[in-house]
């Protein structure tokens, strides 16, 4: 028998990473059908119906026009919604439909590696999938100041910070009972339509504003909003957005990964 | 016969596994030689795959010692695995990938590079019997196909030891035979064999050394025609008198052979000649349905020690 290398590698991450994107390769026509189609339609209907509307009667929203202001929002929404898929859907998948962690598990990699390759995975489809949203925004004339393009960052910075959190979420389910579906219903529309995605969170009366507060798209939105037009934004607050969507990263990814392992070694 | 019998690449000691209350794993100790084929025997919950798990290094124990190739899985894990093949109950397939990707992804796991694996995967293809479905997605493949892939699978890092657990549900013989065939060669190359299994066939064609389990330990341990000299006859004789009838029957028959066990549907007359005692059944004016005469099995041991068929 001839012998083969058996060293267990340091990288073990990357080959969950390799097995995501097969299987992401797979699904390109409809992602990219996804990511072209569902901006276009939004920035249509909404960005210039209602921006018309809001620019012919004001002079524009936080001292832009109202499609400059949305834009920021939109982005980070997509890179939310697109992390979501991308973490959810392999944990379910692989502890749920398919169960493929559980021969994953007979190989060299650990749970933890199989979550990090499944989050990291995750990076590079939001990352296509919210870049393709900014070039159409910037299509549409959304994103026309110099440091646009520093939206992009904070957005997907935004989606892995959700996506880290549900990537935990989802390893706790044990049974498909429509999980997502409540999810999408009590979770990601409230938090869509209460982070001041379409008018500024101060607008809200305070006792339904603080659902803006813990809401990482609000975050990610008020970030995007500074790096895309320059929304005024005092240094320290700045740096909550930005520590408060690191700590969701952070406790997303410990837990999840500490679950994965816990899990698999049931 | 074990390859070289000095080196024991599986020992576990006093090894336990409890969860909450329930005790899965109560204390067995065994060794596995290099090149040797053990089976692991017993009913369903008599702690079989738990063991597996355990030597598969994916199920920490709760006591006791357990050395795989002398590394303990508690620490060295992902080293163990690297060295292991195996083969689950559960197929566990990618339903969204092709055939050969599912090959060629697992053995990305072990770290293999992609030049190992193109003609590896060729030829597991091959050995699988699935080259024509080499691009079908797995979710195309009927229950026996994806048995023979997830065995595939289990080959892909030419490992060491070799875990099946119950590798030949679902197949059918003539696949069954060719796995056989491939578990014959694995084991003249030198590769450890860990089995369990339902089938008794398959145990006597395929172990060296057996132990049987129930409730978590060790009923008995020993080749599979040593167990048969000591806790069997050499012969069987099956007799049926009908549902109602055969407590009465049986009460009737004591004294016909070494002994005697009333399963619901038919008796079981241990002896050393199933014939003679049949003429003498019939000699006597009783009147079975249906009468077979067999040779003893590894499943007749089960029912000595246990009470109980393998199969429930």
């Amino acid at each position: 028998m001839s012998t083969i290398n058996r060293t267990v590698s340091r990288w073990t991450v990357l080959h969950a990473v390799e097995h995501r994107l097969l299987i992401q390769k797979k699904w390109f026509k409809s992602i990219l059908l996804f990511g072209i189609g569902n901006p276009t339609l939004y920035l249509l209907s909404i960005g210039l119906g209602i921006g018309s509307l809001v620019d012919a009667n004001t002079t524009g929203v936080d001292g832009v026009k109202y499609l400059t202001f949305l834009a920021p929002a939109l982005l980070a929404n997509a890179a939310i919604q697109s992390a979501m898929t991308e973490t959810m859907f392999p944990a379910m998948a692989g502890f749920i439909w398919a169960k493929t962690f559980f021969g994953i598990r007979s190989t060299p990699i650990s749970g933890k590696g199989i979550a990090s390759g499944i989050w990291i995975s995750a990076i590079l489809q939001v990352a296509f999938t919210t870049g393709i949203y900014w070039i159409i925004l910037w299509l549409f004339g959304a994103m026309d100041h110099a440091g646009s393009w520093l939206s992009l960052l904070t957005a997907i910075y935004g989606g892995l910070a959700v996506g880290a959190v549900m990537l935990f979420v989802a390893s706790l389910i044990d049974h498909d009972d429509g999980f997502l579906a409540i999810v999408n219903r009590f979770v990601m529309m409230p938090m869509f339509l209460f982070s001041g995605t379409f008018y500024p969170l101060t607008t809200l009366p305070l006792y339904v504003r603080w659902i803006g507060w813990v809401s990482p798209l609000w975050h990610s939105t008020e970030l995007g909003r500074w790096a895309s037009y320059g929304h005024s934004i005092p240094g320290t607050i700045a740096i909550i957005h930005i520590a408060y969507l690191g700590l969701w990263i952070g406790l997303g990814l410990y837990f999840a990964r500490r679950r994965f392992n816990q899990r698999l070694a049931k | 016969m074990p390859a070289n019998s000095s080196e024991i690449v599986i020992e576990a000691t006093n090894l336990k596994k409890v969860y909450g209350d329930f005790v899965a794993v109560n204390g067995i100790n065994f060794k596995v030689t290099k090149g040797e084929s053990f089976g692991l025997l017993g009913p369903n919950g008599a702690g079989k795959s738990t063991t597996m798990r355990m030597i598969s290094a994916t199920l920490t124990r709760s006591e006791g010692d357990l050395k795989i190739l002398g590394l303990d899985p508690v620490t060295k894990a992902p080293q163990i695995r690297a060295h292991l093949g195996v083969i689950p109950q559960q197929d566990h397939l990618d339903n969204e990938l092709t055939v050969a990707e599912n090959l060629y992804i697992y053995g990305r796991y072990f770290g293999l590079s992609r030049a190992y694996l193109k003609p590896k995967v060729e030829e597991l293809l091959e050995f699988a019997q699935l080259v024509e479905k080499r691009n079908e997605k797995v979710e195309a493949l009927s229950g026996g196909m994806k048995r023979r892939l997830t065995i595939a699978r289990g080959l892909i890092n030419q490992p060491e030891i070799l875990m099946l657990d119950e590798p030949t549900t679902g197949l059918d013989p003539q696949a069954r035979h060719i796995l056989w065939d491939r578990l014959f060669r694995l084991k003249e190359e030198g590769v450890t064999l860990i089995l369990t299994t339902h089938y008794m066939d398959e145990a006597e064609q395929l172990c060296d050394r057996i132990v049987v389990m129930d409730n978590g330990t060790i009923m008995a341990e020993g080749s599979p025609a040593g167990l048969i000299a000591e806790y069997s006859s050499k012969e069987v004789l099956e007799l049926r008198f009908g549902s109602n009838k055969n407590i009465e029957a049986a009460k009737a028959l004591e004294g016909y052979g070494d002994r005697l066990e009333i399963l619901p549907d038919r008796i079981l007359l241990y002896c050393n000649d199933a014939e003679a005692v049949l003429e003498k059944v019939n000699h006597d004016g009783m009147k079975p349905l249906t009468s077979l005469v067999r040779r003893s099995s590894l499943e007749d041991v089960f029912l000595r020690l246990t009470g109980r068929t393998l199969v429930e």
